[in-house]
């Protein structure tokens, strides 16, 4: 069989982007979080917030450092195997993508340093401060990030001539018309990820009887989050359906596995979608549903995949399925929000140990729901790098060959399974010692501690391998 | 803008990035580099403690001169990483091996032989493909339409495989020096022993890559060699010569800066001496600058946020350096 370098350059893009993303969904909710903690150690002096802030500063820093290790591959890869997209599309990409990086040195240069190291060597507002600069930064890099991710979705702003992307209007292309509700949806993905994340380990520790004070807290705050974030991002998810539905109508199709252009399409809550015969088989769905959802009318006319030639339809199997996962979760993290606000009510929040154990269920399903989203949002816009101006297969590399795409693909697979799996397995460590280590300080650690460099992994000092 | 050329500031802001990379990587690169040729463990612990506070703050100067190449000079972009795709990759695999080396050889006990062999093997090719992308960069590239048409493999060739060992003996010296610079005792002595086979080895190098450039390109050999540039650019390789033998008595004398400085000047005038060769050109052998320049709108609005944060960094830079000047001991405490 022939390898086919524009295949394996998508499914490497897809790789090294997700593993990528697992670490911002994460770092963009943890540094605000750590921002609420710091304020109120700032406001009420009680010594838990700085407790569960120094916690989660070390769990920060080690997700940062991972973040930052793989963007740098990121940034690479547009040359390396999407060069003639970067090329075409640099004269708006390149600007966007390099205030991604300059904010994040940025932030990195002055504010991160004061935050993991300087607590006691600046004032403790300045402290605060630095913490606040960190949150927003984070969404600084989100926002120029997102727009290049949704003007190649939406684009707006800009004209091609001679095969090159000339920018017309700056804020039209920047704010362009899916960036307002992409960039909503995701911080608030963000927040829900970091928080289901929280809540899991503080239930973790009730479970186990252990840092009990620091835990209570944890999940009582963390859940009255996610009462609010919960639904929201519901809500939010339907108004970003449908300004999908406005602009990729195509990609809205896939998502609901619709194949004909008609009224009364019903909800699909369970289909194979089958692109050769162009049906779907074992449909079971409410009738009408998706019509209502879409267009407030249970008579409203929902495109169909038909009205697209084959080669110009996204791949339904994996949008189909992957919106269904996203969706679910969102709506599991809904149930749970109800569940915890009725616990609360008969006062048996930090009892109930089946709701313990479903909180950690629950820990892993923010960063599923986050791969899910973007795996139907990037599928869906195939076989579009830009859509409805530039093809996937007129931006891959020309002289990428199939072998050399391979070797790159195995290499990162390789790289990333060691790395990730270090810097996984040393946040679980740091979970397992907990917050409330600080108490009973060893003199070791401490000295250790001293001769370390001031970077961002460093600031967590537990033991990578020894037992505990 | 018809009175400022933007190309020519962003041409001028890269060239910075990359020399402000190429010296200060090089020589955090140039410890790892050194590591197995430590007599011992501790000496080891000395040499990774006086870049761990600098390392990776070294390393965004990389990441700014890629982001910036892609915003100024796209063209340069979609030529060099398609053609450098492999050497690319083990670069970017090597400084992930080594940075995460960085975080964990500290924090681990019974895996700690693993982190240094990650540290030193990720230095090493790191140090190797770079000076393997310089000298296919030097060589030129095959293109059309502002496309690369090359094989995925035009990069190996003898002339790049000796800048690729070249440019390790470079970071090594500086490397060296840096230690010289920076440490007491038994690790500065064992340093002392080897800058001098560290200076011949580099000297060489530079000489070998001075003689071939031009015998491959008829036009660099035309720059450097008619009159009256001959005369204008015969300081250059004179200076060199004065700062490799400055170099060496400052090891025989035992001081302590000056290695390090000379070692620095050294990197400068071999750079100099490179962007003769090539100027105009940024893809040898007929790409210039303005042609692989992004639209003037896109250069402007880039810049405009470039030269907000440049101070910074280079203010936040300097400010780490002197946090952490002076001599670093094997204990010692505070250092942080
Ligand atoms: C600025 C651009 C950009 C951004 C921010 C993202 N992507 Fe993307 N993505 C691309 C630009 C892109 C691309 C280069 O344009 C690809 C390669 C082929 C394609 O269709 O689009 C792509 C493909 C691609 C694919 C494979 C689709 C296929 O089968 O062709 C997946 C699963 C993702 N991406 C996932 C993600 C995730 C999880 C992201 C979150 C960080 C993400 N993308 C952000
Ligand atoms: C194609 C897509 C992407 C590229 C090329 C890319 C590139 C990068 C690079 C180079 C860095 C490291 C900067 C540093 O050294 O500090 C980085 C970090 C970061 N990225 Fe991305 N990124 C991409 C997608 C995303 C998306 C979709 C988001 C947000 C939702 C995001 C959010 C962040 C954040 C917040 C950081 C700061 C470090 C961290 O928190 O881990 N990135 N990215
Ligand atoms: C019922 C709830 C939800 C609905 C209706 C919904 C709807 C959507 C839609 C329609 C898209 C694709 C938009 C496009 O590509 O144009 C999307 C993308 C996405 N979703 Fe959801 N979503 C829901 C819940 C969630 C949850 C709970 C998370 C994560 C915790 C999440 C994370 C994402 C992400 C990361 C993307 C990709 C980025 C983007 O396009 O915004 N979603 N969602």
């Amino acid at each position: 069989m022939e390898l086919d370098p524009l295949l394996l350059s998508r499914i490497q893009f897809a790789f090294v982007v997700s593993w990528h993303i697992l670490f911002p969904a994460f770092t963009v909710g943890l540094a605000s979080y750590i921002a609420v903690l710091e304020g109120l150690y700032f406001k009420t002096n009680n010594s838990v917030y700085l407790r569960l802030s120094k916690f989660w500063i070390k769990v920060f820093a080690v997700s940062f450092g991972m973040g930052v290790v793989s963007g740098i591959v990121m940034s690479f890869q547009f040359g390396t195997n999407w060069s003639t997209f970067a090329y075409a599309s640099a004269n708006f990409m390149g600007p966007v993508l390099s205030y991604e990086v300059v904010t994040a040195f940025f932030l990195e240069a002055t504010f991160l340093g004061v935050l993991l190291f300087g607590r006691d060597k600046v004032p403790q507002g300045a402290h605060l401060f630095a913490a606040c600069m960190v949150a927003i930064g984070t969404f600084i890099s989100t926002f120029w990030i997102l727009s290049a991710n949704s003007w190649m979705q939406t684009p707006a702003g800009v004209e091609m001539v001679d095969g090159i992307f000339y920018v017309t209007s700056w804020i039209e292309a920047i704010f362009n018309p899916s960036f307002p509700f992409r960039f909503g949806h995701m911080v608030i993905a963000a927040f829900l990820t970091t928080a289901f994340f929280v809540v899991g380990v503080s239930a973790w520790y009730l479970l186990r009887n252990k840092a009990v004070e620091s835990a209570k807290v944890m999940m009582s705050k963390t859940l009255w989050l996610i009462v609010v974030l919960a639904p929201a991002q519901v809500i939010m998810g339907d108004l970003h359906g449908i300004n999908t539905l406005e602009h990729q109508p195509e990609k809205v199709a896939a998502m609901e596995g619709n194949w004909e252009t008609r009224g009364h399409v019903p909800l699909l809550l369970f289909a194979i979608p089958d692109s050769a015969q162009e049906t779907n088989h074992f449909e079971i769905g409410i009738p009408s549903m998706a019509s209502v959802i879409l267009k407030h009318d249970p008579a409203g006319v929902v495109p169909g995949l038909k009205d697209w030639a084959p080669e110009d339809r996204p791949m339904v199997g994996i949008v189909f399925w992957a919106f269904r996962v996203m969706v679910a979760i969102g709506f599991l993290m809904v149930a749970v929000a109800i569940a915890s606000l009725v616990l609360r009510w008969r006062g048996r929040l930090f009892e109930a140990r089946w709701f313990h154990r479903l909180c950690v269920g629950m820990m892993p399903l923010g960063f599923i729901a986050v791969l899910a989203g973007w795996l139907t949002t990037e599928t869906g816009r195939y076989p579009w790098l830009v859509q409805g101006m530039m093809r996937v297969e007129e931006g891959v590399t020309p002289a990428l060959t199939g072998g050399v795409a391979l070797t790159s693909l195995l290499v990162y697979i390789a790289v990333y399974a060691v790395v990730f799996a270090a810097g996984a397995f040393y946040i679980f460590k740091i979970i397992q010692s907990g917050p409330d280590r600080d108490d009973a300080p060893s003199e070791d650690i401490h000295r250790e501690y001293r001769r370390r460099p001031a970077r961002p992994m460093s600031a967590a000092d537990d033991a990578l391998d020894s037992p505990e | 803008m018809e009175t400022i050329d933007l190309t020519l500031i962003w041409a001028l802001v890269i060239a910075l990035g990359l020399f402000m990379y190429v010296l200060m990587d090089g020589f955090d690169l140039g410890v790892g580099i050194l590591f197995p040729y430590a007599p011992d463990e501790e000496t080891r612990d000395t040499m990774m403690n006086t870049v761990a506070p600098v390392w990776d703050g070294n390393e965004t100067w990389l990441v700014l001169g890629g982001a910036g190449l892609l915003g100024a000079f796209p063209m340069v972009y979609s030529i060099l990483l398609p053609a450098l795709y492999l050497p690319v990759l083990i670069m970017l695999v090597a400084l992930i091996f080594r940075g995460v080396a960085f975080e964990f050889r500290f924090k681990a006990k019974d895996s700690k032989w693993l982190w240094d062999i990650s540290f030193t093997v990720g230095s090493t090719l790191a140090a190797f493909s770079q000076g393997v992308i310089l000298g296919a960069f030097i060589q030129g590239f095959e293109v059309e339409n502002g496309k690369y048409v090359g094989g995925m493999f035009d990069w190996v060739s003898a002339f790049s495989i000796m800048t690729g060992f070249g440019l390790v003996a470079g970071y090594a010296l500086i490397g060296c020096a840096w230690i010289i610079m920076k440490t007491l005792g038994d690790v500065r002595e064992w340093a002392y022993s080897i800058a001098d086979r560290l200076l011949y080895v580099t000297i060489l190098a530079v000489v070998i890559v001075s003689i071939w450039t031009p015998l491959m390109h008829e036009a660099i050999a035309q720059r450097w060699f008619s009159m009256p540039n001959f005369v204008y650019f015969a300081p250059v390789p004179l200076i060199t010569a004065v700062l490799a033998l400055a170099f060496y008595r400052a090891i025989v004398q035992r001081t302590d800066y000056l290695p390090f400085f000379c070692a620095m000047g050294l990197f400068i005038l071999s750079y100099l001496g490179l962007a003769i060769s090539l100027w105009p050109n940024v893809i040898q052998p007929d790409i210039t600058l303005w042609d692989a320049a992004s639209a003037p709108e896109s250069q402007l609005f880039l810049l405009l946020g470039v030269l907000f944060t440049l101070p910074i960094i280079l203010g936040y830079t300097t400010w780490t350096y002197w946090v952490f000047r002076g001599k670093v001991t094997k204990d010692s405490v505070g250092y942080h």
